[in-house]
């Protein structure tokens, strides 16, 4: 079941993927976190974050599992502050550059 | 009004239109000059974000469509009806013109100078645009299979028919053709389908990566049929632009 937290229904809004979220990740993080791996906390899928559904035209940015539409990461932005909200998602694994 | 910038954290800079070039009726390539700009890997995109007079800002995000190279990128943009940010950039901006950028972006979808893989690139509409980049830059066997509407919707014809004929580098390029097709041409108008991408792709135990990029639907189903005709979904990569529209 999706987690009940947005009013953006999966099927009838537009959506991109998690490659658009680039820009507005790195702005608060400063790396890449579209090639993180994400493993959806619904479906327990691991996918990497570009792979998932991105609806960019509701307040914020949702992302959400192709797989089972959970929620795997909502990003909000006000005047001075962040939310990143990774409760859909039980592991976030980023890649490192080998040294 | 401006905000802070987050340290460590990917910051807008200042880039200038040096030209524009007409790609169809409705698109259109900005040339950006970037101070500093180091080049892009192939299949990345940047944001671009305009600011009105009053402060109001709108940033949506682009596919770079140029081969990587240093100051200066490509992006081509296709205008969409009742859009904020793609008529201005199609009909009003012009050399000279200062607007911002952020990137380059996207560590996923890109096609990777040391990857000693074929590539298959299918694009719809605009969504050729990235895989332009990767076009230009290939250094492995490439196909590209593109679907528009009608020739005069496709954007890149002279450059792809250019990278066809030269270059070291074989890439081939297969047009689909949705509503009008050009006079003499041997097929009716048709939709990309299984036959066409089972032609065109290399068989399913080549070890090939696949980059499908245009509008939300169109990545869908080609996504589909490439699962379809046995491709493994660990080689496929897709992005999607938005809804299809206009
Ligand atoms: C990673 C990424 C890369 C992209 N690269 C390119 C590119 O190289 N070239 C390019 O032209 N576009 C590209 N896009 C799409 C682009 O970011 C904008 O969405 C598009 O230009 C519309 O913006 P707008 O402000 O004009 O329209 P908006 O004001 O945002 O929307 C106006 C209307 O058009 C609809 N709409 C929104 N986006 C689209 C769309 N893409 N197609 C059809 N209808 C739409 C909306 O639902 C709305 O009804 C890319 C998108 C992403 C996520
Ligand atoms: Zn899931």
């Amino acid at each position: 079941m999706t987690v009940p937290t947005t009013d953006v229904g999966a099927d009838d809004r537009p959506w991109v993927d998690g490659n658009a979220l680039a820009g507005p990740l790195g702005e608060i993080i400063g790396a890449d976190l579209t090639v993180a791996e994400l493993t959806c906390a619904g479906c327990r899928m691991t996918r990497p974050l570009a792979a998932m559904r991105v609806f960019d035209r509701a307040p914020g940015l949702v992302a959400r599992c192709p797989g089972c539409e959970n929620v795997v990461m909502r990003l909000v932005r006000t005047a001075d502050r962040a939310l990143v909200d990774l409760r859909g998602s039980l592991v976030v694994s980023i890649p490192l550059p080998i040294t | 009004m401006a905000r802070a910038a987050v340290p460590g954290g990917l910051t807008w800079q200042p880039a200038t239109v040096a030209a524009t070039r007409a790609e169809t009726a409705t698109a259109r390539t900005l040339v950006l000059d970037v101070d500093g700009w180091t080049g892009h890997v192939p299949g990345q995109h940047v944001d671009v974000r305009l600011s009105a007079p009053d402060g109001y800002m709108a940033h949506r995000s682009y596919s770079i469509s140029s081969a990587p190279g240093p100051d200066r990128l490509e992006v081509t943009v296709q205008a969409v009806i009742d859009g904020e940010v793609s008529p201005h950039l199609v009909e009003v901006a012009e050399p000279g013109d200062h607007l911002e950028i952020r990137g380059p972006l996207g560590g996923w979808f890109v096609r990777r100078p040391a990857d000693p893989r074929p590539a298959l690139l299918i694009g719809g509409g605009s969504g050729v645009a990235p895989l332009m980049s990767m076009v230009r830059a290939a250094t492995t066997p490439t196909r590209l299979l593109y679907s528009t509407r009608s020739p005069s919707d496709a954007l890149f014809t002279a450059d792809l028919a250019t990278a066809q004929a030269t270059g070291d580098t074989p890439v081939a390029v297969t047009h689909v053709y949705t509503r009008v097709v050009p006079s003499g041409w041997p097929a009716p108008p048709r939709r990309l389908d299984a036959d066409i991408l089972a032609r065109v792709a290399w068989p399913r135990d080549a070890d090939v990566v696949a980059f499908v990029c245009g509008p939300t639907g169109f990545v869908e189903t080609v996504a589909d049929l490439l699962v379809d005709i046995g491709y493994n979904p660990s080689n496929i990569r897709t992005e999607r632009f938005g809804p299809t529209g206009g």
